[in-house]
């Protein structure tokens, strides 16, 4: 890095420019967004006023396009998590452009997937039931339930990724308040909670982001092994694998790098920032993307193969319809989508370039929708009992809600990027004077006022 | 998951001979008549939705003109081990001292996990509301509560049937004995295929029944311990 260290009131109207100074295209966005939104809660008030019956769900497939999205979602949510946190923990140095986009993430997905537990009820106005709270009639959730078990996960790993979002937030916030005027800095200041930017201050934020970078891994784990087990605690063919927490816990990782990668690309165009989220760091997610394609290929084969092995008929029912049944396109397509075409073009570093870790990780996002979906129903179909065979399609309200999800994320994301800058300014000029590598370069006189040799 | 072994209640248990069993499905009409079972109509049934708290599977062996034809009435087996049990997050199935599964309707918010957990596919979702048309409303048993929708619902053993038979043995002050209850598909069956009572009582019919060299139980490697005994001479 040989180039000057950009000078701060760069830095600031690069990176906090967008903030509410939305232009056209935001305008757009969020119309376009907010109309699909809108017509999901039409077909939500639909399914309320009628009944689950406007699903496609039946008897044998009681679980489809709701538990689809939910796991979906939650898995989406671990991008924040391993970016953030982990590379926090190693102080990986390339990160710091990357975090608040990844946090965010986590925290807008988790939003959207801990919704369905509720929208999937039969009676979802009597949802709190499943929180343990002293009723007039002693009754208390069942704790031996993995659904109460995911009440609890979720819960918290939500409520930890919003202070892991919030903590490193603060900074700016301040920065914010102290360039706005009227409610914006009514606003801005109330958030920011005081910050001046003492040593002390400091201290005590580094030390919170050390501790929650730490605790909110484990967190993150536990949520999508419990959602796992979920499928995992029953008796059902396919299901009941002892696999399967590890194998959703990397499944999340590798759609949430996917989500990364892509939110990264959108805002670096949209926001020009071309010159924070560079080449380097597309590179590197790219190559933690095709790590995670190899992982999931590994324990997608490991599953399909100590099945197929095992030959008990009521898996080979599910395996076969899978593999060379009814879902074969659907099933292999996945395979291709996550690892056949992703894995080689991760891979070649000519091809590891912007573009290519965006294709690879649109067909890493669908192909892993279709994973979730192919973990759920045609295990469902087929039950040990074969009179009881069914099939499955979803309904305009079930795929309305699906595209509601996309367009509830994408609102989110804009409203939040309206607001507040989507690369963490003072964590990217804290990087600065080390370099990407942690090498030292030529340092201009930075703007807090120390002395320089 | 229960302590019936220690209960001095009556543990109740169905046999069910499929050597005798014609396929008829007359048990099937009598429980939802009972039951108050709603008809979901031609559409919903075609999606797979239709209600049948009993019903007769049929398989085919053989081909033409050589077919055998096997009925199996399959109802909810009340596991002594259910699967169901422990996944429903709010506790709305559990197991009673006389060995029932037991589903409570006020308690369950239909998150259908019971469904997907149980082996025998004998759990019912209600997708809609009820819709009986009418006269038939004037058919509804008052003694059986009508779902609503977004509610799982099952065989219960005609437990209605049960606490009238323990009710009347009490009043006569004594021991439920064979004859008592009679749920309603045992009740009406044409050949006499079906027998329900206390599989605790050496003496009852059931448990002379469980103890033929043509016992067996559905899935039984699956460990739930059913208390349904199919007769079956596997020809």
């Amino acid at each position: 890095m040989s180039e000057p260290r950009p000078t701060d009131a760069k830095i600031n109207s690069d990176l906090l420019g967008p903030v509410n100074k939305p232009g056209p295209g935001w305008y757009a966005t969020v119309t376009v967004s907010g109309l699909v939104v809108l017509a999901a809660v039409g077909a939500l008030a639909y399914q309320f006023s009628r009944g689950l019956g406007v699903w496609g769900i039946n008897r044998p497939v009681f679980w489809a396009l709701d538990i689809t999205n939910f796991v979906f979602w939650i898995g989406i949510s671990h991008a924040g998590t391993l970016i953030s946190a982990i590379l926090r923990v190693t102080g990986a140095e390339w990160r710091r452009p990357v975090t608040r986009c990844a946090e965010a993430i986590t925290v807008f997905a988790l939003m959207i997937g801990a919704l369905f537990p509720i929208i999937h009820l039969g009676r979802p106005w009597f949802f709190y039931w499943l929180v343990p709270y002293p009723n007039e009639r002693g009754l208390w959730p069942n704790f031996r339930s993995p659904l109460a078990w995911d009440f609890f996960a979720i819960n918290t790993y939500l409520l930890g990724s919003i202070i892991y979002l919030y903590l490193p937030l603060i900074p700016d916030l301040a920065l914010l308040r102290d360039k706005s005027r009227g409610l914006l800095r009514r606003f801005y200041g109330t958030l920011s909670l005081g910050w001046r930017g003492t040593q002390l201050q400091w201290d005590r934020l580094e030390r919170a982001v050390r501790v929650m970078a730490v605790v909110i891994i484990p967190v993150a784990v536990s949520v999508h092994t419990i959602v796992s087990w979920d499928f995992a605690m029953t008796i059902r063919p396919m299901w009941h694998s002892t696999m399967f927490g590890p194998y959703f816990v990397a499944g999340a990782i590798f759609s949430g790098i996917a989500a990364l990668i892509l939110a990264m690309a959108v805002i670096r165009r949209v926001f020009h920032l071309e010159g924070y989220l560079r080449p380097v760091h597309f590179n590197n997610l790219g190559l933690l993307l095709l790590t995670m394609s190899l992982i999931w290929f590994y324990f997608t084969f490991g599953e399909y193969l100590t099945a197929w092995y095992g030959n008990a008929p009521e898996e080979m029912a599910v395996f076969r319809s899978k593999v060379s049944g009814v879902y074969a396109p659907l099933f292999w397509g996945t395979v291709v989508c996550c690892f056949a075409i992703p894995a080689p073009l991760l891979a070649i570093k000519r091809f590891r370039t912007i573009k290519g870790t965006m294709i690879a990780s649109v067909l890493v996002v669908v192909g892993m929708w279709f994973e979730r979906f192919l973990i759920i129903v045609p295990t469902l179909t087929q039950p040990r009992l074969t009179f009881n065979w069914g099939t499955y399609k979803p309904t305009w309200v079930e795929l309305t809600l699906t595209a509601g999800t996309f367009g509830y994320f994408v609102l989110l994301y804009a409203i939040f990027t309206r607001l507040f800058p989507i690369i963490a300014v003072w964590e990217y000029k804290e990087g600065l004077p080390l370099g990407e590598h942690g090498e030292a370069t030529v340092v201009s006189q930075p703007e807090v006022g120390f002395e320089s040799a | 998951m229960t302590d019936e072994h220690k209960s001095n209640k009556p543990q109740w248990a169905m046999v069910i001979d499929l050597d005798r069993c014609t396929g008829c499905e007359a048990c099937v009409v009598a429980c939802r008549v009972e039951n108050n079972i709603p008809t979901v109509g031609p559409e919903e049934a075609a999606k797979g939705r239709s209600i049948n708290w009993i019903r007769v599977e049929r398989y085919f062996e053989g081909e033409y003109p050589d077919v055998k034809v096997k009925f199996m009435p399959v109802l909810c087996q009340h596991c002594e081990e259910a699967p169901c049990e422990p996944v429903c997050p709010v506790y709305a199935t559990y197991h009673t001292d006389e060995g029932l599964n037991a589903q409570v309707y006020n308690r369950c918010v239909g998150t259908r996990y019971c469904a997907n957990n149980c082996p025998y596919t004998v759990r019912f979702f209600n997708f809609f509301d009820p819709v009986w048309d009418a006269p038939l409303e004037k058919a509804l048993n008052p003694e059986v509560s009508v779902r609503t929708r977004g509610v799982m619902e099952k065989c219960t053993f005609c437990i209605q049937r049960i606490r009238k038979g323990e009710e009347k043995a009490k009043d006569e002050g004594r021991e439920v004995r064979d004859g008592d209850v009679v749920p309603a598909c045992v009740q009406t069956c044409q050949t006499k295929a079906m027998y329900f009572g206390n599989i605790a009582d050496p003496e009852s019919e059931v448990s002379k029944l469980s103890k033929s060299n043509r016992a067996t139980r559905l899935l039984e490697d699956l460990g739930t311990k059913p208390r349904v005994i199919y007769l079956n001479k596997g020809d």
